[in-house]
């Protein structure tokens, strides 16, 4: 288990990091989003792997911690908002200058 | 009620942009803004006199003790940050509401959410907070950004989301590595535990290496440092102006988390790579000064400067040096702010050419010229201004350090070319072309006022240098006894041992 999730956030932030490289503003909204993921399940590794453990401490009970899964509640909430506004940004980039190339417009 | 003062900040703004929202006629907002901005200044004065006792006040969120629960805490250096932020916010909204703030929606709310996060940023005493608090921060400078619209704004607003974005991401990893490797994010927990045995410590050192990385990136260190002078010149005056203090977030985020969790542990994380790659940051914004073509990029770049000279001070651990990195710190930030202002009501006074250098109309109003005369003064750290004290404080007290020939010769260079770039720029705005007669155009008083009082701040820390260097060096102090820290956010030490044995 633990190596298929490390697996996963390996790929996730390869694949993020090579499309925030791309020129064009859309594989970089792509890209930021696939290593939002891979962050996302990184920070819910941190609290340990734990199966059939419920986020409660109880006496004798094994538990898992419930800790990250509340962090990455608030990082996936707001890694949305701000790829949504991303998205609106370039949006209208493309709108302005007629290209969705991140330097749209520069002047030579 | 002195008990609530720590969370009063952040819920004045919150109320406020709420309120905003909710109606959203323009002169109500002006107004509610402008009360919100005026009661934080009332509020910061209120916790700088407060904290001011020696005190480390702690508001646990929900009454639930740290560190279990998030807390706020305000010592002397939180406390006058939020006064910085406040008065800083405050000469901004001034100057966006003298029609700024028409030229597209929203503005009024973002700009008290961006306040919010600012202060937030300042008070919190936990990690993750900070990063919630950050991304308010950066969420409303993103669409502050973008405000008034331009093609300029949105790739320079593009290009400033996507690294603040890939940033967010490397927080996050940070904060995931510390809180697997350390099981807590509170930075005094943090602090607690770093001197004591039983975790992995080169994953942690990793981590606290990713979270100062993510802090340089705010901050505008030079491999990270490409992003700023762009963004803060195609951002709006008032925002521009209300962006200087965001680069100090990022170096008051490093300044706490060396002093009080770094340097009883970790003391070697920042030596041979910051003061280097620092100094490197001030000459890149020496020269920029000298080749920015419009007074925005000249006031951008200067923001740059200041920010790589307080990173310099940074690795250095002795008190004296982190009082007078504070000193410079206020100068800096208030200067910084009043030469966007002022480029904005010069650019307004030379119609078409703007604050382009290029053949164009001089600014005719006497106080124009006066202001700038006074504020290329204060920033090329010239005497009799705060500039020049700062500079002298910092000086003295990076002479004993093991890099200190160095320092002294880059910063006394890169004043000199700081002169030399004002010098120039102002001698083209006023006199070169006295023949072109610009448009007649009166100045607003909003935007009169807000920069004068940001411009008259240069002579004013001159006069009150006594005290305020007096302050400077109370923070210093108790920054640098993070065992008082520590105690006034877990609880004394043996309440602390009896917990440990439970957990």
């Amino acid at each position: 288990m633990e190596a298929l999730l490390a697996i996963a956030v390996g790929v996730l932030s390869a694949c993020g990091v090579f499309l925030i490289l791309r020129a064009r503003t859309f594989p970089v909204l792509l890209g930021l989003t696939l290593l939002s993921y891979a962050v996302n399940l990184f920070l819910f590794a941190s609290g340990r792997l734990r199966f059939d453990a419920a986020p409660l401490i109880r006496a004798g009970a094994s538990y898992t911690d419930p800790l990250p899964q509340a962090l990455v509640l608030t990082a996936i909430v707001i890694g949305f908002g701000m790829t949504a506004y991303l998205a609106m940004l370039a949006l209208r980039a493309l709108s302005e200058a007629g290209t969705d190339h991140v330097d749209a417009g520069r002047e030579p | 009620m002195s008990t609530h003062a720590p969370i009063l900040p952040i819920l004045i703004a919150f109320a406020a942009a709420l309120l905003q929202m909710v109606c959203d006629r323009l002169s109500f907002q002006r107004f509610v803004g402008l009360l919100s901005a005026a009661l934080l200044v009332l509020v910061g004065i209120w916790l700088t006199w407060l904290a001011d006792d020696g005190q480390t006040r702690v508001y646990a969120l929900g009454d639930w003790p740290a560190p279990f629960g998030i807390v706020l805490v305000v010592d002397r250096l939180a406390a006058a940050m939020v006064l910085l932020a406040a008065v800083l916010g405050f000469a901004a909204l001034l100057y966006a509401s003298a029609g700024f703030d028409q030229r597209g929606k929203h503005f009024h709310p973002l700009f008290q959410l961006q306040l919010m996060g600012l202060l937030g940023a300042f008070l919190t005493g936990d990690l993750f907070n900070l990063f919630v608090f950050f991304e308010v921060m950066l969420l409303a400078s993103y669409t502050l950004l973008a405000h008034g619209g331009g093609l300029a704004r949105t790739r320079a607003g593009i290009s400033y989301v996507v690294l603040n974005l890939v940033g967010s991401a490397l927080f996050l990893i940070a904060l995931g590595l510390l809180y697997g490797t350390l099981g807590t994010l509170n930075l005094a927990d943090v602090a607690q535990r770093l001197p004591l045995p039983g975790y992995d410590r080169a994953l942690t050192r990793l981590a606290l290496a990713l979270l100062i990385a993510v802090f340089v990136l705010k901050a505008g260190l030079l491999p990270l440092s490409f992003w700023l002078p762009q963004t803060y010149t195609a951002a709006g005056v008032p925002v521009a102006a209300l962006f200087a203090i965001m680069t100090k977030v990022g170096i008051v985020a490093i300044l706490r988390l060396q002093v009080i969790a770094l340097a009883p542990a970790m003391p070697d994380l920042l030596d041979h790579w910051l003061t280097p790659l620092a100094l490197a940051t001030v000459v890149f914004a020496a020269l920029g000064t000298l080749a920015a073509a419009r007074l925005r990029a000249l006031a951008a770049w200067l923001v740059l400067l200041s920010a790589g000279t307080l990173l310099v001070t940074l690795a250095q651990t002795s008190a004296a040096v982190t009082a007078a990195t504070l000193f410079y710190l206020v100068h800096s930030t208030l200067a910084g702010a009043a030469f966007f202002l002022l480029a904005g009501v010069i650019a307004e006074q030379r119609g078409p050419a703007a604050d382009f250098l290029v053949a164009g109309p001089q600014p005719q109003a006497t106080w124009v010229r006066i202001s700038f005369l006074v504020l290329a003064t204060t920033l090329a750290g010239l005497p009799p201004f705060s500039g020049f004290l700062g500079k002298l404080m910092l000086l003295t007290t990076l002479r004993e350090v093991a890099a200190g020939t160095a320092v002294w010769v880059v910063l006394l260079g890169a004043g000199f070319v700081v002169m030399i770039a004002l010098a120039h720029n102002g001698g083209y705005l006023f006199w070169k072309h006295r023949t072109l007669v610009g448009p007649a155009a009166a100045i607003a008083w909003p935007r009169a006022t807000a920069t004068l009082a940001l411009v008259a701040a240069g002579p004013l820390l001159a006069v009150l240098a006594r005290p305020l260097s007096d302050y400077t060096e109370r923070t210093a102090r108790q920054l640098h006894a993070p065992g008082a820290y520590v105690a006034a956010v877990l609880g004394p030490a043996p309440a602390r041992i009896a917990r440990e044995a439970i957990r």
